[in-house]
């Protein structure tokens, strides 16, 4: 608990000073939070590109994984084999990844002699398809494992009652695992925003800070201007990015939690 | 049950942190109980000879110095200075370290002991090349000169010359950028009976690989407008580092030999992007590029390659000719962005055992010897003689350059530059330029307005 607290409060503290080591502080007040806006308009970019990756991101892994999840779990020959195979990519290192898909990506956009970093639209694309291949595979096995908890017996009374696939889809299947949506959501959304290594390996910002999230913006911060100047002015954003992602990852907690059913 | 095992296992990594502290601790009092040594300790900035450090440097130190233990570590590439607050906060900082210049040193202002009289500043052969800060008077000293160019491959260059009708007939001809242009355009359209695959090697645009653009290149029109400025300054660092503003006013010259680069390349202009610095001494060195921009610290990068097939004796550099007036007698870039500081907040004895190993190092036979041959590092300090050089091909060239009857040097003037955000910005609108979504005004644009910004947050007034 006090090697939790303490660096977390410290931090906090720091960022109303300007400092160069944590021994010779001084204390500027709101300073560097409005610097963090105003010097340059980086962090805001980076917010919205991370808000915007985030959201495609979360959508596109949690249905690929639901739609796998569903496929696997219908005792189909190789089942194991597949859900293996699907869970794999997520056993990687982010950076690993990062470089083995700015191969992949940049033999592909060779042969129209561009790259990754030609356009800032690949390299959103790029890390789209990064994190769906990396994560989408966990994603799976959470829901697999809900899905093989629903009671057959609800599930065959609902298809003796005359209910179609969609229906006991939508009716029963998709409420039923509820609580694995939570908790899935909460995980993609929050990877989303912290997200760091592969955004590092893939294009590390390129093409001028473009594609450059949050996270990274952050540590940047710290290292391209004069440390007196800017390691308060880092410090301020690392609490504005603690305050974001809990607030969307908590007022998303509340919703889903909402709508989950009691078994 | 579970919880058990969990505890056991707690309790067990706790153990083994615990004990492998212990052990460190024991080695370490047990080193200072036999006679009391004094550790100067020395964060290295260059990865290129870490080895020597440990391997011949220390060693051979120690042996002459027995009343000291030398410890160094070396920062990964382009981490020295995030590896340096860290190490900088910690009980036992670095004795020595290394600041990139006058906007670098200002981060450790707290930090910078006066070596005004200490041996080592007495072995400097220019005194102006030392740095102040604050009220230090001397605060850091550069230990290594570097040159940078166009290194070109006279293998190449000769096959050329003896193809039909060349534009010119010897690299001494090359004394201007337009002989320079018209050489390199009618190479391009023989490449095919040259076996290269292009005259430059690629420019290389990957994260963190454009130094050689933002920055190197960069100093020929920052240079010449300072110059041009105030005439009189000297160092003309001590201007540049000073400067509120850029006005850009050698952009055409700028333009014409970026563009020169980019349109007789290896690599077409989509997939600079993605090329290494790396990439381009290896393209070099296995002979499909003839020139490529890079300094005397390249000479490894070259030789070390496997299947490399240019002989060190075909390694030779040709000046930045950009098209600036009177460049016939302008010579390489020289200069230093490897100044070495001794930290203030080290104990007493050590900041002296500091003073004692540079001295050695850079005066003694044993420590010249290992500057020349291993650490092959082009010194500033009168303790050299004109024949004690480093015997890499690069660095003789540096030496011949500098030396040269009516050639004059260009110094560094980047080191000036405000900050690195600069550079990153700098950088990024000239790979813009390169995939033609932003034109040529907006690369100038953005250097002239990062300038004052980054001027102003760094407080220039």
């Amino acid at each position: 608990m006090i090697s939790f607290v303490i660096p977390f409060f410290w931090g906090i503290v720091l960022s109303f000073c300007k400092f160069t080591n944590i021994t010779n502080a001084d204390f500027v007040g709101f300073q560097n939070y409005i610097e963090a806006f105003t010097v340059d308009s980086y962090f805001m970019d980076s917010f919205w590109f991370t808000l915007a990756f985030t959201v495609v991101s979360v959508i596109t892994i949690n249905v690929i994984a639901f739609a796998l999840a569903l496929c696997l779990t219908k005792g189909v020959l190789g089942t194991n084999i597949f859900r293996t195979i699907f869970f794999m990519p997520n056993l990687i290192g982010g950076i690993v990844l990062g470089y083995i898909w700015q191969l992949i990506i940049n033999g592909v956009l060779g042969i129209w002699g561009v790259n990754i970093t030609t356009n800032a639209n690949y390299g959103f694309w790029g890390l789209v398809i990064l994190m769906n291949w990396q994560n989408a595979g966990y994603m799976m096995i959470i829901y697999i494992a809900a899905i093989q908890n629903i009671p057959t017996d609800m599930l065959e009374a609902a298809s003796i009652d005359g209910a179609g696939y969609w229906r006991t889809l939508f009716k029963i299947i998709i409420p039923s695992v509820m609580p694995s949506i939570t908790i899935c959501l909460f995980m993609t959304i929050t990877n989303g925003f912290k997200l760091y290594d592969q955004n590092l390996a893939l294009t590390a910002g390129n093409p001028g800070r473009q594609t450059e999230m949050m996270a990274m913006n952050i540590f940047n911060t710290f290292f391209t201007r004069n440390a007196y100047f800017a390691q308060g002015v880092g410090q301020a954003k690392a609490v504005v990015f603690t305050i974001i992602v809990a607030a969307i990852a908590l007022t998303q907690l509340g919703i889903t939690r909402k709508k989950e059913v009691e078994n | 049950m579970r919880k058990a095992l969990l505890t056991v296992m707690a309790l067990l990594l706790v153990s083994t942190m615990l004990f492998a502290g212990g052990d460190k601790e024991a080695a370490s009092s047990a080193s200072a109980s036999s006679g009391a040594k004094t550790e100067i300790y020395f964060l290295n900035f260059k990865p290129e000879v870490a080895d020597v450090y440990t391997n011949v440097v220390k060693p051979a130190f120690e042996a002459e110095n027995p009343e000291y233990t030398l410890k160094v570590e070396t920062a990964a590439s382009n981490q020295y200075a995030s590896t340096l607050r860290a190490e900088m906060a910690k009980a036992a900082p670095p004795v020595i370290f290394q600041v990139n210049g006058p906007v670098g040193i200002v981060d450790n202002v707290n930090d910078v002991a006066e070596l005004k009289n200490t041996d080592f500043y007495k072995l400097l052969g220019d005194k102006s090349m030392a740095l102040s800060v604050g009220n230090t008077e001397v605060a850091a000293i550069p230990y290594a000169v570097e040159g940078y160019g166009i290194i070109y491959n006279q293998d190449i260059m000769d096959r050329y010359f003896k193809l039909a009708d060349p534009v010119v007939k010897s690299m001494d001809e090359v004394k201007s950028f337009d002989t320079l242009k018209k050489l390199v355009e009618d190479m391009t359209k023989k490449k095919n009976a040259l076996g290269i695959q292009g005259v430059f090697a690629s420019t290389s645009f990957a994260p963190g690989n454009d130094w050689r653009w933002q920055t190197h290149l960069f100093n020929m029109p920052l240079y010449a407008e300072m110059i041009q400025d105030d005439p009189n300054a000297n160092p003309i660092l001590t201007a540049t580092t000073a400067a509120t503003e850029f006005d850009f006013d050698f952009a055409p010259q700028y333009k014409q030999i970026f563009d020169l680069y980019l349109n007789n390349s290896t690599t077409e202009k989509g997939m600079l992007g993605s090329k290494s610095v790396d990439d381009s001494m290896a393209e070099f060195a296995l002979g499909q590029a003839a020139m490529v921009q890079n300094g005397n610290w390249g000479a490894s990068q070259i030789l070390g390659l496997q299947g490399n097939k240019v002989a060190p004796e075909d390694i030779k550099f040709l000046p930045l000719y950009v098209g600036l007036a009177g460049e016939e007698n302008q010579g390489l870039d020289v200069g230093t962005e490897n100044y070495l500081v001794i930290n203030k907040n080290a104990s007493e004895a050590a900041q002296k055992g500091a003073d004692v190993f540079l001295t050695w190092l850079f005066s003694s036979p044993t420590g010249k010897q290992i500057v020349n041959n291993d650490l092959g590092f082009i010194t500033p300090f009168n303790s050299f003689s004109a024949d004690e050089m480093p015997s890499d091909p690069l660095a003789a060239e540096v030496v011949r350059w500098m030396n040269m009857d009516g050639i004059t040097s260009v110094p560094w003037t980047f080191a000036g530059i405000p900050s690195e955000e600069w550079k990153n910005a700098f950088g990024a609108e000239l790979l813009k330029y390169i995939n033609g979504t932003s034109s040529w005004d907006d690369v100038v644009s953005v250097a002239q307005t990062e300038w004052a910004k980054e001027a102003q947050i760094a407080g220039r007034k």
